[in-house]
């Protein structure tokens, strides 16, 4: 993906609550690149920060947090130092958002069609109301609403979720944004909605060739629609590799950790592995690596040393310490060839590391890890 | 414990017994306009074996947790009934209920709007120990309490905290002590994981899946994540628009679907893996319909695209085929 050019580059990014309490780091200094046309994932726990750096990029920070330092480069201008007045210009035109909640960003009380045609208005002064109309039952026809003459004039609380998040995309496509932030689209979304909207999301993206940021906690998610993965924890980026990179030879012990404790059909363990411990508060956060308090393979080098982001693969960083030597090591489900015949396990040279039971999962992976410590 | 006896039922043979009988249930709410009623539920019937894990599954709107409460009587059903040890507990007074509502405790999905904020821990998981009178004195209460937090996984030191001031999945936990609280027999696990995290989603779960068989334990576990299902259930009920499409063990439902709709509802997971991504996938179209005007026949006809005329005009009844239990009227010569 080198050969694309940055539609968005991060540099350095800290934004931090203010509170009476301290100073809180929700996002510590990150770098992350989106490249024209790519779609890129940011997964994380609930309160790693993520929707964070989404509202970041997007000036939409609430009182105490504020972006403290670092650079958000758009276009040759950096968000992080606008004015709000400048940020109107390319907020909401150039660069858009859906949000979780579609019920919740929809006025209730004005028709939706109303709602997203405003958005054209705004930032296009010179459009007449009729043209505008056009253009949005044309973008609700894109996004796949039936009968978009009708639902123009519909109150939000007459679609359903599905629909209602249909128009939320609408709103965000109609002004042709180079780059659309998508912070949780479908998690409050069923399985066979989501389903939909992903779908939509990626063939919007093929057709007009926007760049797009998922933030999302789902796995599967990321697996399914992204080309680039960051995966986020305690305000930090612990490890960012492309999608196939990252679930084929995760490095870094929280991804794996978070892999390995999801559920997955056909593959199940009779116990699913877990992180222990919990996520750490933010303003007592461990003296080295964050993740050191819960990560099985911890040294004591982790405990007082702060681990930068080393490149262990091609595109392929990871914050820790100790990870790389197990970075190459072939992905541990092997076993899932007999499930959905995936050739890439067999390829890669010592695949004999990997062999298991299916259902072994969890065990396996935390006595990787743990040897890997001990061999450290 | 006091679950000796039900250890030893348990082990008598083979084919567990039936703990609770589910027939011709319905449960309809108003809607405050005339003729004109949500169908929740309509003519469920199922069964739940003693000590395994069925689960309910089905998209948002589909009843499932109306079902899962009214079958503990939570809620009055409006037709058919409710056996429970082969009592009808539909027709029971609450009086007559009363004994056998501490058999059936209940987990909910949202662990912040299920623990009343202003109860400590303690007063908490005590609540249904004091309701019934199953100490003698506050003592014996504070043991048991202690107990039961230590079987959770909650620090005991944490006694006399309130709800706010632990996490989500510690409240999970303080919920799932209060609902173990009487020895239950069955136990409505009403999206007990939805709102955690992945990484304490999976202690949950394993906690769950430990007490089940520390306390002989049989759950129904209603969720929309089938690999969560799939790690936790030994059936699966699918439902869709307050009726059951398809009811059958784990194995067979994973690896062959019968009812087009679950067979929909797999194939639309997002895996945690880039090599299963498909991107020509089948993907179900269109929405659920209203559960106030029904469609005619097959309520799945209008999204699915095997539809037949016949689908349009009778409704499939749940019938068995082939060891499972399927309603639809193809589910022979449909390959899916």
């Amino acid at each position: 993906m080198e050969q694309k050019e940055n539609v968005l580059e991060i540099r350095g990014l800290r934004s931090c609550f203010f509170t009476e309490k301290g100073v809180v780091p929700a996002v510590d200094g990150i770098d992350l690149d989106i490249p024209e046309g790519k779609i890129i994932g940011l997964v994380g726990e609930s309160g790693c920060g993520k929707s964070m750096t989404a509202k970041s990029i997007m000036g939409l920070l609430k009182y105490p947090g504020r972006i403290a330092d670092g650079h958000i480069w758009f276009d040759g201008q950096d968000l992080a130092h606008l004015s709000e007045k400048e940020l109107r210009n390319v907020c909401g035109k150039d660069i858009s958002m859906i949000f979780q909640e579609p019920m919740t960003s929809l006025n209730p009380v004005l028709k939706v069609g109303r709602q997203v045609r405003e958005t054209l208005l705004v930032h296009d002064r010179g459009m007449d109301k009729d043209e505008a109309r056009r253009q949005v039952i044309d973008m609700f026809e894109r996004v796949g609403i039936p009968e978009p003459e009708k639902r123009y004039d519909s109150y939000p609380h007459q679609l359903s979720g599905g629909l209602r998040q249909r128009v939320m995309i609408a709103m965000a496509m109609v002004c042709r944004p180079r780059l659309l932030i998508a912070d949780e689209p479908t998690t409050a979304l069923d399985v066979t909605i989501e389903a939909q909207i992903l779908r939509l999301i990626r063939q919007l993206r093929d057709e007009t060739g926007m760049s797009v940021l998922i933030i999302t906690h789902n796995m599967g998610v990321v697996a399914e629609l992204c080309d680039y993965v960051y995966v986020m924890y305690a305000g930090k980026i612990m490890e960012q590799a492309e999608t196939y990179e990252l679930f084929d030879h995760k490095a870094h012990p929280y991804t794996k950790g978070l892999l390995d404790s999801i559920p997955r059909i056909g593959k199940n363990p009779d116990r699913l592995y877990t992180i222990p411990g919990v996520v750490p508060n933010l303003l007592h956060l461990p003296e080295g690596c964050a993740f050191s308090n819960r990560c099985p393979n911890a040294s004591e080098r982790c405990r007082s040393v702060k681990p930068e982001l080393r490149e262990i693969g091609k595109g392929h960083l990871a914050r820790c310490l100790n990870c790389a030597r197990e970075s190459m090591e072939p992905r541990l489900e092997k076993q899932s060839e007999s499930y959905e015949n995936t050739p890439v396990a067999a390829e890669l040279p010592d695949a004999k590391n990997a062999v298991s039971a299916p259902g072994m999962l969890g065990n396996l992976s935390t006595e990787n890890a743990a040897k890997g410590g001990g061999a450290l | 414990m006091t679950d000796e006896t039900i250890k030893n039922t348990k082990s008598g043979n083979g084919e567990s017994e039936i703990l609770l009988q589910v027939e011709n249930l319905s449960k309809e709410f108003d809607t405050g306009k005339k003729d004109s009623k949500i169908h929740a539920v309509s003519n469920v019937d199922l069964e739940i074996r003693r000590g395994e894990t069925l689960a309910l599954v089905g998209e948002s709107g589909c009843g499932k947790s109306t079902l899962g409460r009214t079958l503990i009587k939570m809620l009055p059903a409006t037709g058919g009934r409710v056996l429970f040890h082969g009592e009808d507990i539909t027709a029971m007074s609450e009086k007559e209920f009363r004994p056998l509502r501490r058999k059936m405790q209940m987990i909910f999905q949202d662990p912040y709007a299920s623990l009343d904020p202003r109860m400590t821990v303690r007063n908490i998981i005590a609540e249904p120990l004091v309701t019934y009178h199953v100490c003698a004195n506050k003592k014996e209460t504070t043991a048991r309490v202690l107990e039961l937090m230590q079987a959770v996984g909650v620090p005991t030191e944490f006694l006399d905290r309130y709800p706010h001031q632990f996490s989500g999945g510690q409240r999970q936990r303080i919920g799932i002590a209060r609902a173990i609280a009487l020895n239950p027999e069955l136990i409505v696990c009403d999206e007990p994981v939805s709102a955690l995290d992945v990484s304490v989603q999976s202690q949950v779960l394993n906690l769950l899946k430990d007490l089940q068989q520390q306390y002989s334990l049989t759950y129904l576990f209603i969720g929309h994540d089938l690999s969560v299902i799939h790690f936790i259930a030994d059936r699966v009920c699918v439902m869709f628009l307050g009726s059951v499409c398809e009811i059958a063990s784990k194995e067979d439902i994973y690896a062959k679907p019968m009812h087009p709709y679950t067979s929909f509802l797999l194939d639309a997971i997002p895996q945690a893996d880039p090599h299963l991504r498909n991107e020509h996938r089948q993907v179900l179209t269109g929405e659920v319909p209203s559960p106030v005007h029904l469609p005619e026949g097959c309520f799945f006809h209008t999204r699915c695209p095997y539809a037949t005329d016949r689908c349009r005009r009778e409704r499939p009844a749940l019938r068995a085929v082939k060891g499972r239990q399927v309603a639809c009227h193809r589910a022979e010569e449909l390959e899916l």
